[in-house]
């Protein structure tokens, strides 16, 4: 097992430092870097002599291979730059900001697996049944929703038609505040497993062992219980890891809409800024969270199913 | 049945959506930009304003109509940038294989690696917000899936026999990639085009709605939710219009994808793509 | 006076339902078999020999359902029982081995606590005690090192180990009737051997009954005293095995013997080229009228086109279905 993971590390290393590059080209040809990034709209023009200080203070006069090279140097220190605008470590700023996503993202996930994994699991147990068809409609129709649009219905109902739950903000950090963007958020990936789960359920059900069981005089029940459950689970949990992934990205809209105080809203108020160490950060982060993630969902997948282990 | 309903409902709302569009100056009752009228602001859906006024005094029926145009444009150009980026380097490495393949192997797990709406979001960063920006932005981070399926069918489709034929008899790589390969492999890969579509309308929406896509005052569905956010409290029909028409859309053509997949896929549920 | 069979089938029906038709895949199949009896059944792929053996288990899944005829088995209707009646027969005394070792398996549960369910579902036993009934069941079918084993996955093992972990499940209760279908089909020929030896042995020490399924006719000829065989949904001819290699009467099963390398027939008659039935079974919706085998019959005449033959008993014990047996 342990070399499992190892092994798995070492594939992802090169991901994440081909990840690193891309960022840095990517934000190292825009042009006028810094001058433009301390004015709001990146027109307006800063004193000649500011800005020579300033290009020298945050190294941008050196040649792009020197600065890539410090770059990398740097993130193997996990000294992730400084802020253009607060001067702030870019670190710091990601630090404060990640527990809020971790948050959001988690509870979008629950949400989206304690309701999407069940009902998918019902839906199939009929194929073709009320339940079904109903849920499979609901399902295309969460997928095809705006997020940003579903959370401001839900914040125009919720918080300020029956005022039950806090509009926006992040307020004492308690769960009321919580609730609408995790559902926002939760709702494409509910769809999504309620989907996956039907498919796998109705695979397996057709799979020749479940007939195997069934011949060894089985009851349905038992059936579902003793294999049908587990096998599922391993091709739930490979779309739950991926939709994880996806949720941390998506959730830069949601973050935006209820004004929390996540990565993402960081993400898009630094592009906005065009505080670029604080932008090329919070991607950097946001990917090593999704492969992170990735990850875990490949040694618990390994932890379940025998056969990965080997292979 | 059901295969039917999905396609029909689809294709139904689909078209709906390109009616709009096409015919949106002859639909829609006023300039969607320049009719701003202030006496007129916030108004609610009625006889005159049948989705109501935003804070401008602008008709939003007109400029959810026009809204399709951009959403379309969005949608398909960026998705087709998508198809033939990925259908060009899947179908070349899983044919030619060795260091190549490697190559894109690598390169599509990068991108993977990386939330498609952030890696837009970081290219609409560095070019200036407007649509050719958008259609770059969206058109270049989503084409793993299809360059995935398109390696995929090419390795397998490379060893079958008529394929083996075609090399014998002289035909060059190109002819044969598109000639043999590209007709066997169409019907998942539009299948994904379509759902892609679908995505890229979403994309689009999400990053208009962020002020990183298409600027007000252009009747972008996505722009338009965004500053409906102040007004929701006094005039919610701002926020529900545009909403509205980006759902439709975008469930027009997840039930299209699904349909054409039944049709054109069959192996797809094994796969569970 | 003879005892009961312990295996009555008579006049079944299997109906696939496509759309809104019916199509009859299995008729009038009529068989008995003995207790300790092992009767193969023979025939080409399509012919409804495992359709058939699924329904004698209850295992019959949409599109396909019992259309018609009755199936007693220890004299009891096995249609009239209720779904919790027929599970504790299932399995318990009727069990059946599947063609495909590679995918009858739960890949994820370890073998031996497959075998244990048996004890479990059947027996009342607990885990722990059907944990060690199921390394003696995994001696049993000799496999080496059972107690270890046990712990295994299906991966882990080679065809022939899954087969034999099958046959371990199958008979883990000590079953009246076994139906196997095709078990050896999907091994490496050095294995078939073995894992038929190990089914006839281990049956007659336990007096099971066997219903053996195959396409292969040698194969069923060495396991089984009688034979019958099937065509397009029908039984044509059912006798005892050597009758069937001696003097086939239907021109079917003439066909399949023909088919057949014989051991010492070049010596005997020279280099000759084996004889093959040519085209292939018609699918269930396009059944001809008449004998369904006149599109193929060397014999076939106005008659076959037009009737469809009863079964005629044959002197030699058995019967057979056609207008020109010999």
């Amino acid at each position: 097992m342990l070399s499992f993971i190892v092994r798995r590390l070492l594939q992802t290393l090169p991901i994440i430092l081909a990840v690193a590059a891309l960022i840095f080209v990517m934000f190292s040809v825009i042009p006028g870097t810094f001058a433009s990034s301390m004015s709001d709209d990146g027109r307006s023009v800063l004193d000649a002599e500011v800005m020579t200080r300033m290009n020298k203070e945050f190294g941008l006069d050196d040649p792009v291979y020197v600065r890539f090279g410090k770059y990398i140097a740097q993130l193997a220190t996990f000294d992730l730059g400084t802020s253009f605008r607060t001067r702030q470590p870019v670190a710091d700023v990601i630090a404060e900001r990640l527990w809020p996503t971790a948050q959001l993202a988690i509870a979008s996930m629950l949400f989206a697996i304690a309701v999407g994994v069940p009902l998918g699991f019902i839906a199939a147990l009929r194929p073709g049944g009320w339940i079904d068809t109903l849920s499979m409609i609901g399902a295309v129709s969460g997928l095809s929703l705006p997020k940003f649009w579903l959370g401001l219905m839900l914040m125009y109902l919720f918080a300020l038609v029956l005022g039950w739950l806090p509009s926006f903000g992040y307020g004492d950090g308690s769960i009321r505040y919580l609730i609408l963007p995790a559902v926002a958020l939760g709702v494409a990936p509910l769809a999504l497993l309620a989907r996956t789960t039907r498919a796998a359920v109705l695979e397996i059900m057709n799979a020749d062992f479940v007939r195997t069981a069934r011949a060894k005089g089985m009851s349905e029940s038992k059936v579902v219980r003793w294999h049908l459950t587990r096998n599922t689970l391993v091709i739930v949990l490979t779309t739950i890891g991926l939709q994880f992934g996806t949720v941390i990205g998506q959730a830069v809209v949601v973050e935006k809409l209820f004004s929390w105080p996540g990565l993402g809203s960081l993400l898009v108020d630094s592009v906005t800024l065009r505080d670029i160490p604080v932008v090329q950060g919070s991607i950097l982060v946001i990917v090593l969270l999704f492969l992170l993630i990735n990850m875990l969902v490949d040694v618990l997948c390994a932890v379940i199913d025998p056969r990965i282990k080997y292979t | 049945m059901k295969l039917r309903a999905n396609l029909l409902i689809g294709g139904v709302l689909f078209a709906g959506v390109v009616i709009a569009g096409i015919f949106a100056p002859w639909l829609a009752h006023t300039d969607p930009v320049m009719d701003a009228n202030l006496m007129y602001a916030e108004e609610p859906p009625g006889q005159e304003f049948w989705f109501g006024t935003d804070a401008q005094g602008r008709d939003i029926y007109s400029r959810v109509l026009y809204g399709a145009r951009i959403s379309l444009t969005v949608g398909i150009v960026s998705q087709l940038i998508n198809t033939v980026i990925g259908v060009c380097l899947g179908l070349s490495a899983g044919y030619w294989g060795g260091w190549w393949d490697d190559f894109v192997n690598g390169l599509t797990n990068m991108m993977l690696a990386i939330p498609s709406l952030i890696f837009a979001l970081a290219i609409m960063a560095i070019l200036n917000p407007g649509l050719t920006s958008l259609l770059i932005a969206l058109g270049l981070t989503n084409w793993s899936f299809t360059c995935r399926l398109a390696r995929a069918s090419a390795l397998s489709l490379k060893s079958q026999g008529y394929v083996q034929a075609a090399k014998v008899l002289g035909y060059g790589d190109l002819r044969i990639m598109l000639t043999q390969l590209l007709p066997n492999m169409l019907g998942p890969i539009i299948v994904i085009g379509t759902l892609g579509m679908g995505g890229a309308v979403l994309a689009e929406a999400a990053l208009s709605f962020l002020g990183l896509g298409i600027r007000p005052p252009y009747p972008s569905w996505g722009s338009m939710l965004s500053d409906a956010r102040d007004q929701i409290t006094t005039a919610p029909w701002i926020s529900i219009f545009p909403g509205l028409a980006i759902f439709m859309t975008v469930l027009g053509l997840n039930l299209l994808g699904d349909g054409l997949r039944d049709i054109l896929d069959p192996q797809a549920r094994a796969r569970r793509a | 006076m003879t005892a009961k069979p312990l295996l009555e089938v008579e006049n079944l029906r299997i109906d696939l339902a496509l759309g809104n038709k019916k199509f009859a895949a299995v008729q009038d199949v009529s068989f008995t078999i003995g207790h300790g009896e092992t009767l193969g059944l023979v025939g080409e792929s399509g012919c409804g020999k495992s359709i058939t053996a699924l329904a004698l288990i209850g295992l019959l899944r949409d599109p396909l359902a019992i259309g018609g005829g009755t199936i007693r088995f220890d004299g009891r209707e096995i249609q009239s029982l209720s779904a919790s009646e027929m599970r504790k027969l299932r399995g318990n005394r009727i069990s059946m081995i599947f063609q495909e070792p590679m995918t009858a398996l739960n890949p994820l549960s370890p073998v031996g606590r497959q075998i244990a369910e048996m004890f479990v579902l059947h027996k009342g036993a607990s885990w722990r005690e059907a944990e060690r009934l199921a390394v003696e069941a995994l001696a049993s079918v000799r496999v080496p090192a059972p107690d270890r084993r046990v712990e295994d996955y299906p991966h882990q093992l080679s065809g022939g180990m899954r087969q034999r972990v099958m046959i371990a499940i199958a008979l883990a209760c000590g079953p009246d009737l076994l139906l196997a279908d095709e078990p050896t089909t999907a091994l490496d020929v050095t294995v078939q051997a073995e894992i038929l030896d190990l089914i006839r042995d281990l049956s007659a020490a336990k007096g099971t009954a066997v219903l053996m399924i195959s396409h292969d006719l040698g194969l069923i000829a060495n396991m089984c005293r009688r034979v019958g065989v099937m065509y397009a949904g029908k039984l044509v001819e059912e006798r005892a095995a050597e009758d069937v290699f001696r003097a086939p009467s239907h021109p079917y099963t003439s066909g399949l013997v023909a088919s057949l390398p014989l051991l010492g027939a070049r010596a005997r008659h020279g280099r000759q080229r084996l004889k093959e039935i040519s085209g292939v079974v018609p699918p269930v919706a396009a059944f001809p009228t008449g004998c369904r085998f006149n599109p193929r019959c060397y014999a076939a005449s106005d008659i076959c086109r037009a009737n469809d033959p009863a079964a005629t008993p044959l002197n030699s014990g058995g019967f057979v279905r056609c207008h020109h047996h010999e």
